[in-house]
């Protein structure tokens, strides 16, 4: 029970982000209309996945310097969950972009990025599966995720702040959180961050637990 | 010590070529007849977006090509015996120093057949060579880079393409709007541009000088 009250946080946020974020009221924006309740799962998806690929990165740097092949592991789970929640974050975003600017998919830095970040992190499965020793896998794929990483931080960002963008918080067009946000949304919000990140680092140690159960299985057999 | 390593790696690279001429004139021809396919398809391009990106397609697949060797035909024999005599940081950055050259003779024939065939209508020439310049260092080093990562996963040309290809975007991106405002020649040099681009060349050859040490050991 101590080691897992953040599990009952993050059922109990999500839960509430679920029930009070379609029930509650909100305010009535012009072309957002009630759409905007996606921001609630949207964009926590982001957060998540921007977490859990710094939780990735800082597995793989800590491979380079020890060489223990659980940094590993846990470094391809956490790129495999930021992949889902990545995944969940583009899917809501087309959802809401189709309804709001018309088109499932528009040229736009914020876009771009995402999409780069999904083929950098598909590059690096695709590393992976190419080599077979184990221990020369981990290491140069734990080189590929650093360099990687930072060349997407650069992407993501130096560059949207260079450019006009359709995207909320962007070039001139109100964050949510300066203009739009009241604070009934603000309720819903913060907890929905929390619940979600939680949510998505649960999955994350759920995963690596079952991976360190196959090599263990692997070497009894 | 790093500074001496680094020189006589690059006359070793230097005098390989010199010997093997061949593949620098592959490159060359590969560039040249991109180019006139190009012209063949196309003829005169006047819309400077179309002219630009055509541009740094053409000049992002022949780098890609002219460096995707240059750890992939080095035997194993071979490089064990270079680590032996220098240190794998020298190794790096004397690869990136003499990938760079050679890529700069790449664009600058790139940019010269480019605006034969398919016509000049760059404005302010100081800016786009500037960018040029930028542009062949920070593609040297970036797939210098990944080209070690590929060569050690089975040297195989379609994964120094899919490595190299998402990472490079943030570099094309800027080395794009610069050309671009080179080419409509716009009044004011747009230096914030200029400034991500050195700042993106100096993290990449960090980053490289840092990761390299934990490839090259098999």
């Amino acid at each position: 029970m101590k080691k897992n009250w953040w599990k009952i946080i993050a059922v109990v946020f999500v839960l509430y982000t679920l029930i009070a974020g379609f029930l509650i009221p909100v305010p009535a924006q012009a072309i957002l209309h009630e759409t905007i309740r996606n921001l609630y799962f949207h964009v926590p998806m982001w957060f998540s996945m921007m977490t859990i690929l710094f939780i990735s990165v800082w597995h793989s740097i800590k491979y380079l310097n020890k060489s223990d092949i659980q940094s590993d592991i846990i470094a391809t789970q956490a790129a495999h969950v930021g992949m889902l929640a990545g995944a969940l974050g583009l899917i809501t975003g087309s959802f809401w972009a189709k309804y709001t600017w018309g088109a499932w998919w528009v040229a736009d830095t914020k876009l771009n990025g995402a999409a780069i970040t999904m083929l950098i992190y598909l590059a690096y499965f695709v590393l992976r599966g190419s080599i077979d020793e184990e221990q020369k896998r981990a290491r140069i794929a734990a080189v590929y995720n650093i360099f990687a990483y930072v060349m997407l931080l650069v992407f993501l960002m130096v560059l949207p702040r260079m450019s006009d963008s359709l995207h909320p918080g962007n070039g001139g067009n109100p964050g949510f959180n300066k203009y739009d946000l009241d604070s009934n949304m603000r309720m819903v919000f913060y907890p929905a961050v929390i619940g979600w990140i939680l949510f998505t680092v649960w999955i994350f140690t759920l995963k690596v637990r079952i991976e360190k159960l196959k090599r263990k299985n692997l070497i009894d057999e | 010590m790093l500074a001496k390593q680094i020189k006589y790696l690059i006359l070793k690279e230097l005098k390989l070529e010199m010997r093997n001429k061949y593949a620098l004139g592959g490159i060359l021809l590969y560039v040249v007849s991109t180019i006139f396919v190009s012209y063949l398809s196309f003829k005169k391009i006047v819309t400077p977006a179309t002219w630009n990106a055509l541009f740094w397609i053409i000049l992002l697949f022949a780098s890609i090509n002219a460096i995707a060797k240059s750890f992939i035909s080095e035997t194993k024999g071979k490089l064990l015996y270079m680590y032996t005599l220098a240190s794998p940081q020298a190794v790096i950055l004397s690869k990136i120093i003499y990938n760079s050259l050679l890529l700069l003779l790449l664009s600058g024939l790139c940019l010269l057949t480019y605006s034969l065939f398919v016509g000049y209508i760059i404005q302010d020439l100081p800016l786009f060579l500037i960018t040029l310049l930028l542009g062949s260092f920070g593609f040297s080093s970036l797939l210098t880079m990944v080209s070690a990562i590929a060569s050690k996963a089975g040297n195989n040309f379609t994964l120094m393409a899919i490595l190299s290809f998402p990472i490079i975007i943030p570099l094309l991106m800027i080395l794009i709007k610069l050309s671009k405002n080179a080419i409509d020649g716009l009044e004011r040099w747009d230096l914030n541009y200029l400034l991500v681009l050195m700042f993106l060349n100096v993290i990449i050859v960090a980053l490289s000088y840092l990761l390299f040490r934990y490839l090259w050991r098999d």
